[in-house]
């Protein structure tokens, strides 16, 4: 059973005071995300992903469409014990401590009382708050909001967990302690969901990533489908500082340092190459496949859709 | 941190110099202007406006309004004041927020009729307020009473007292002196003995420090016409006797078989003038007398500008 | 769904009492001591009637100002500050969040209520020097104050839902003077023809009517109020209250949250 299911969700804001003009921020979109892995929601600022979000979280209401989350219609209330959501910079009481916020929302979940002292403690120890509990939540950094955030949602056990740009705000430390908790919970067999614009984090961590632009989604799949999707380039290099007028013609970058040429070619023309080389005697060093990044088939994906939208206006 | 130091002291000296300043020239402020509190201007004067601005808070607002009536009156009547126009107002305003305030019919009935400097000089309002009081309260022997006696002392009505006396005889748990006072009406009006009655009675049954010294005060010139009424009474019979006016008041006395001069209820003896006028030797200290007095006697208080 | 509702409520207790609402306490006090004190110079015989009329006076004004400035701030506050967000992605139904805001705030009403009925009983001992029966009385108002701040709490929390602070500051400060002149409306109402006669019967019906709930005067000389004042009116406020909670509960359960 996939963990969520989006069927069609969309939504469109009516903008303006006198004259209302309508605003798509969602156009329909179909999503499916499978159990136990870890999706990332990937796109621009302003792409969609806050929205996606807050529809399947029930803050924001569709204008059409609906979503299934463990298998349950996403109103169902009892979907919302087996998830947890840490919204984008989060906010909480600034008048209560860590510790005790996090008992406030254990009691919101319907924790058991005596599960969940042990809980609390537990998550505190976790996200590394365990010194700071008794501290109130104003006089709290950035970061350690953002632990206390993950703290809340992942505080009763869910099943998945929703992330909105988790890692932002946060120093190179707290970015890798986020990337290992999300690890953690994948190990633990649950089912991560979260959006950012930051490609790297996505790539490191993620099973399959969205991609969504302007509120439509641009493509699903694997990373390495995905970066495998866009023509895969090939690194080549040979002794010598010749460079034969084959590999000239075939339009390839090459790169020149001390008694070494290095080029960058597409993978169909790899043999072309390799018998240019031979041709003229050179010796071969290296041939090694370029791993295109996940950057590049974002914004290869951005501008099509760009030009896409330039010709239909 | 020199330069912080040095801010600090300037802005501490402005501080203390600007209040100290600022107080000076309010109490200069006040001395220019001596009514600034409550002159003769009520802006809002309408009852019914202001138990609407109280917001439900009806009882706070009429005690405020009563408390201002009370100082209205007692800092003008200090200074003898020939008028005092916002006294009705005032009372009107408080009790029409709490028809309940028995005490400030009382003060109304003592202190709108009486012509100024004693009072207000309006005593129809005074029996509009008391007529009121008694519709809403309509169980409280106290305010016929009150009513009765505006009827009396400044109106001379005699009729109407003794009709107000007796409609308050029938009120439940009534005063059985309401009765006395009724029938003493039909007979005795007009007599010391009666005014003595009532102001007696007002005397006893107030709480109010103002009402009881106006009563008291009352009593006072009501021995002092007494006793003077009684000892020109014995100035006549001493004329018809011997022909002539007495020499002296010893003469006076001895005719009479008195030992002693009487004397006034501060203890200074009556005196006689060679026109065989009984007077009190200090007329001041009785506002209330009307004989003894001096011919041609003005009150020595200057009235207020 | 009730324990939802407690802790809501409980937590909403817990946010007033650390934002230092209950120091009002102390300016109420300070109030009440030095009117108390100065009284006695003023007038003689109406001490205690100026104490009683004081001190419930100030114990209405108070709990008014706080029920507006703590209750337009309780949903909107919490959209603005984004808090809720984590709170309803949790098994919390909208409604479930508003009623408990709505027992939460009359709760901190009721506990600041408590204090100051106190102090006003304080303060009567000092002027009367003793107690008497007619005194239990100040018990019923002090009850029907308290209803009114139930209708004012759930007016400003209907407010709150849908409108920022400042709107539903002035909002709900409007319907609480309105709410004293009810019964002119009625009156104009039944005086007023046609389209007017409708709409002034209508608003005076809407309108809350605050003029019943006032028995600060009366109480103040010892009179007693009917059996059936007291039940009809709390009969009215629960009614009124139901009323507004339903409205904000309706707007908030469409509301998006952006």
């Amino acid at each position: 059973m996939p963990a969520i299911e989006i069927l069609g969700l969309e939504k469109t804001y009516s903008v303006g005071f006198v004259h209302k003009r309508p605003k798509c921020a969602l156009h329909p979109l179909w999503l499916t995300v499978e159990d136990g892995e870890i999706f990332g929601f990937l796109g621009p600022n302003g792409a969609g992903k806050t929205t996606t979000l807050k529809l399947l979280m029930g803050l924001v209401f569709p204008t059409a469409g609906s979503a299934r989350i463990l298998g349950r219609e996403w109103t169902d209330p009892s979907v919302k014990a087996q998830i947890g959501f840490l919204p984008e910079q989060p906010y909480f009481y600034d008048y209560l401590t860590a510790h005790e916020l996090l008992e406030y929302y254990g009691q919101l979940s319907g924790v058991p009382a005596k599960q969940r002292k042990q809980r609390v403690e537990r998550v505190l120890q976790q996200v590394g708050l365990r010194d700071v509990q008794g501290v109130q939540l104003r006089k709290f950094s950035k970061g350690m909001l953002q632990r206390v955030g993950i703290g809340q949602a992942i505080l009763h056990d869910p099943k998945l967990v929703f992330f909105d740009e988790p890692m932002s705000g946060l120093d190179p430390m707290g970015r890798r302690e986020v990337r290992d908790l999300m690890e953690q919970l994948k190990h633990e067999g649950k089912t991560v969901f979260f959006s950012t614009h930051i490609l790297s984090d996505a790539e490191a961590l993620c099973d399959r990533v969205a991609i969504i632009h302007k509120g439509e989604l641009r493509g699903v799949g694997a990373v390495e489908d995905l970066t495998s999707s866009v023509q895969a380039k090939v690194e080549v290099i040979w002794q010598g500082t010749q460079i034969p007028s084959a590999i000239n013609a075939l339009g390839a970058e090459c790169y020149v340092s001390g008694d070494r040429v290095r080029a960058i070619i597409s993978d169909s023309q790899q043999d072309a190459v390799i018998d240019s080389l031979r041709r003229e005697r050179l010796r071969l060093i290296a041939i090694t496949p370029v791993r295109t990044s996940l950057e590049a088939y974002f914004v290869e994906k951005l501008r099509r859709a760009e030009t896409t939208a330039g010709t239909t206006a | 941190m020199k330069h912080r130091r040095k801010i600090t002291l300037v802005a501490c000296a402005c501080l203390v110099f600007s209040l100290a300043a600022s107080s000076f020239v309010l109490h200069r402020v006040d001395q220019l202007r001596p009514q600034a509190t409550l002159d003769e201007v009520l802006f809002l004067s309408s009852p019914k406006v202001i138990k609407r601005a109280s917001l439900g808070y009806d009882g706070l607002m009429a005690c405020v309004y009563w408390t201002r009536a009370v100082q209205y009156f007692g800092s003008r009547h200090h200074y003898y004041a020939p008028s005092y126009n916002l006294l009705a107002p005032l009372l009107e305003i408080t009790t029409h927020l709490d028809p309940h305030l028995l005490v400030a019919y009382e003060f109304g009935s003592t202190f709108l009729a009486p012509k100024p400097p004693d009072g207000a000089g309006e005593p129809q309002r005074a029996i509009q307020l008391m007529e009121f009081g008694i519709q809403n309260n309509p169980d409280n022997w106290k305010l016929y009473y009150d009513l009765g006696f505006v009827y009396y002392l400044e109106l001379k009505d005699y009729k109407k007292a003794a009709e107000v006396f007796e409609r308050g005889s029938h009120v439940p748990n009534t005063h059985p002196f309401l009765k006395i006072m009724a029938a003493q009406m039909a007979q005795h009006a007009g007599e010391y003995q009666t005014s003595r009655m009532l102001w007696s009675a007002t005397y006893q049954t107030t709480q109010d420090e103002h009402i009881r010294k106006n009563a008291f005060e009352h009593l006072r010139a009501i021995r002092v016409e007494e006793d003077v009424e009684h000892l020109q009474k014995a100035v006549t019979r001493f004329g018809e006797r011997t022909g002539r006016l007495p020499a002296s008041i010893s003469e006076l006395l001895a005719a009479e078989g008195l030992s002693a001069t009487p004397a006034d209820p501060d203890g200074h003896p009556y005196k006689m003038t060679p026109a065989g006028r009984i007077e009190v030797r200090v007329p001041d200290d009785f506002p209330f007398a009307t004989k003894g007095l001096p011919p041609g006697y003005k009150p020595k208080y200057a009235p207020l500008q | 769904m009730n324990t939802r509702i407690a802790h809501i409520a409980s937590n909403t207790f817990r946010e007033a009492v650390r934002d230092r609402v209950l120091y009002n306490l102390i300016a109420f006090a300070l109030l009440l001591s030095g009117a108390a004190i100065l009284v006695g110079q003023i007038s003689i015989e109406i001490e205690k009637l100026v104490v009683i009329n004081l001190g419930l006076t100030a114990v209405s004004l108070f709990g008014v100002v706080i029920a507006i400035f703590i209750g337009i701030g309780l949903v909107s506050k919490e959209i603005e500050k984004r808090t809720l967000y984590t709170v309803l992605s949790r098994p919390v139904r909208r409604w479930e969040f508003i009623v408990g805001k709505f027992f939460g705030l009359a709760g901190t009403l009721v506990v600041n209520t408590f204090f100051m009925a106190i102090g006003v009983f304080a303060a009567l001992f000092y002027v009367s020097h003793k107690f008497v029966r007619a005194d239990a009385l100040i018990l019923v108002a002090l009850y029907f104050i308290v209803l009114e701040f139930l209708i004012i709490c759930s007016l400003s929390l209907l407010f709150s839902s849908f409108s920022s602070p400042l709107l539903s500051a002035v909002f709900a400060f409007s319907l609480f003077v309105t709410g004293s002149f009810a019964e002119d409306l009625r009156n104009f109402a039944g005086m007023a023809h046609g389209l007017s006669r409708w709409l002034a019967t209508g608003a005076a019906y809407l309108v809350p009517n605050f003029s019943a709930f006032n028995v600060i005067t009366s109480i103040a000389h010892e009179q007693r109020v009917a059996g059936q004042l007291i039940l009809q009116n709390t009969l009215y406020a629960l009614f009124y209250a139901t009323m507004a909670l339903s409205g904000a509960v309706l707007i908030f359960e469409r509301r998006d949250l952006k």
